[in-house]
């Protein structure tokens, strides 16, 4: 077989940059994305490959830029409430969470106990959702197109549990400054109970026909490995640092909630590869399922399920500056709120794991893949550009 | 935290520091100290993950505050260093070469408050808004509705209600 030896270019300048001549027709420029399937979310790739070896990606955000942190300035602090979860579509329970954990902490409020416990609760069951989608989109970018009709199937079930909850599958609303809106249908336990031993099911044809698959194990073990060193310099967070040896999570390093309630230990794996980050995930799952039991199991019976607010319409808060995290299906999740003593928000920054795992992480990893990697390394990384462009 | 705070204010002393929760305080720092500052937090303290850079527009006073959030996950504890700069003169040293996704972070605050980070990687380069040309639009003054009323033409066919008296009017129209 020809093997073009191409190990002389790039010429790499002394600041890291590549020297491309692309009229030398040793390069070729591609864009992976905005509109591609093998792109995770609204962003694109700027490529420039050699043969079929990537020597250079240009990440490009800015397709879904809906001014979230702006508009929040100009609204008053229960106004914004109904917005925050728009900030990421897969997993959107974290920005109703942090958010009002934030505004709850600088205004002084505590959400009561049973409140507490089904905002966990909703967000476990948000993590699984999120997970779901992972799991599908990982094997699809590699061929595997029926795991994601499997996952997307499961997925839609713990929607329909959602919709039961909260009245609303996909942007929830129901975790507010104060508590929740409301506590438990009757009969939801049981109901939830079935969906979680499909999910059950589910995961187990997942583990045979996508982890003990021979292409998969073949496209994904040794491929896009992050080495741990860069874990601290590139704000690696969540499963795609655990899948390197390090258990970063903050449900166990600053518990929050009722997680330190709950008994669980988090996954972790030592290849750092693609492989190594999609079995973290897939054992993830199992434990937000755990998780879940254990807080129905443990949960209270009954509210008061919100805390008393003043009038929600004249709420200032006093002048002060916070930040709130929390453990997201992608890592570290994080709300800094800054107020000035007026009705609104004088700052609103949101901190999302894939604004440093999508861009400075991706560029860096990216150089020296195969094309046909590129979109599974993506996805392996598990990424949402909403959460970049806040 | 106590002593690492007193540690810092030992360093940099008559800083401003405000204790937020057990485990975050908020420490006002020079912004020629700002290097030394995050390499002895990082270094010496084990401060070794950015969280966030932000900005916060402070226009009455005439201040942006850039905010540079450092975590410590063998203490479970953060320190958020506050930085304050003239709206008028804001540019700031880069942190890029101690921390590579300071970079991305100095792209957004350049293109969102302008302001600048001289020798960041594509600080200068479009990030988010393609073809922007209009002031930095997170600024406080940055006014959204003269911009897009001066900028972008009402389309045909479509007209404008105000929501309170729309409603009004149709929940109660007897009341006209």
């Amino acid at each position: 077989m020809f093997e073009p030896d191409r190990s002389q270019y790039p010429v790499r300048r002394a600041d890291g940059s590549c020297e491309i001549d692309l009229a030398s027709g040793k390069y070729l420029k591609l864009w992976q994305g905005p509109n591609h399937p093998g792109i995770t979310g609204n962003m694109s790739v700027e490529l420039t490959v050699c043969g079929d070896e990537v020597v250079e990606g240009i990440t490009h955000v800015g397709y879904l830029h809906r001014g979230f942190e702006k508009l929040m300035e100009r609204r008053t602090f229960i106004q914004c409430f109904p917005i925050v979860c728009r900030i990421c579509v897969p997993e959107p329970d974290f920005n109703e969470y942090l958010y009002a954990a934030a505004v709850e902490e600088l205004a002084g409020i505590k959400a009561p106990e049973a409140a507490r416990w089904i905002r966990t609760l909703i967000l476990e069951m948000g993590r699984l959702n999120s997970y779901m989608m992972y799991l599908g989109g990982q094997a699809g970018a590699l061929g595997l197109g029926v795991i994601g009709q499997w996952t997307t199937y499961a997925r839609d079930l713990m929607l329909d549990r959602f919709e039961e909850l909260t009245g609303a599958r996909i942007y929830h609303m129901f975790i507010l400054p104060g508590g929740v809106r409301d506590g438990l249908p009757e009969g939801f336990k049981a109901r939830l109970e079935g969906t979680l031993c499909e999910v059950e099911r589910v995961l187990k044809d997942v583990q045979e026909v996508m982890f003990q698959n021979a292409v998969f194990k073949k496209r994904t073990v040794g491929v896009g490995v992050i080495d741990p060193a860069l874990f601290e310099p590139y704000g690696v967070t969540g499963p795609n640092a655990r899948a390197g040896g390090v258990a970063k999570d903050v449900r166990k390093d600053q518990p929050y909630l009722v997680y330190p309630e709950l008994d669980f230990e988090v996954p972790t794996a030592t290849a750092s590869d693609m492989f190594a980050r999609a079995d973290v995930r897939r054992r993830d799952v199992h434990l937000s399922v755990d998780l879940i039991r254990q807080i129905v199991a443990k949960m209270p019976d009954g509210g008061p399920y919100m805390a008393r607010l003043p009038n929600v319409l004249h709420w200032k808060i006093p002048r002060g500056e916070t930040y709130l995290r929390g453990e997201c299906s992608r890592g570290e999740y994080g709300y800094y709120l800054v107020t000035d003593g007026s009705g609104y928000p004088r700052r609103v920054n949101v901190r999302g794991p894939s604004y440093t795992h999508a861009m400075a992480l991706l560029e860096r990893l990216i150089v020296g893949v195969n094309i046909s990697d590129v979109a599974a390394l993506m996805v392996s990384l598990h990424t949402y550009p909403p959460e970049i462009e806040r | 935290m106590d002593k690492i705070l007193a540690r810092l204010e030992e360093r940099f002393p008559g800083r401003a520091t405000t204790r937020q929760r057990p485990d975050l305080a908020f420490v006002t720092i020079e912004a020629a100290w700002l290097r030394e500052a995050a390499l002895h937090l990082r270094d010496r303290e084990g401060f070794t993950h950015l969280v966030l850079l932000t900005a916060v527009d402070w226009l009455e006073a005439g201040q942006f505050q850039l905010t540079y959030l450092l975590h410590n996950r063998a203490r479970a504890c953060d320190i958020g260093l506050r930085v304050m700069l003239a709206r008028d003169a804001a540019t700031m040293e880069s942190i890029h070469d101690l921390w590579p996704t300071g970079a991305t972070y100095q792209r957004e605050l350049r293109e969102m408050f302008g302001i600048d980070f001289p020798g960041s990687p594509r600080v200068d380069a479009e990030f988010i808004l393609e073809g922007w040309i209009g002031p930095p639009p997170y600024r406080r003054d940055f006014d959204t509705l003269a911009f897009a009323e001066s900028n972008f033409r009402h389309r045909e066919g479509r007209e404008t209600r105000d929501p309170a008296a729309h409603m009004k009017h149709k929940l109660y129209p007897e009341k006209g």
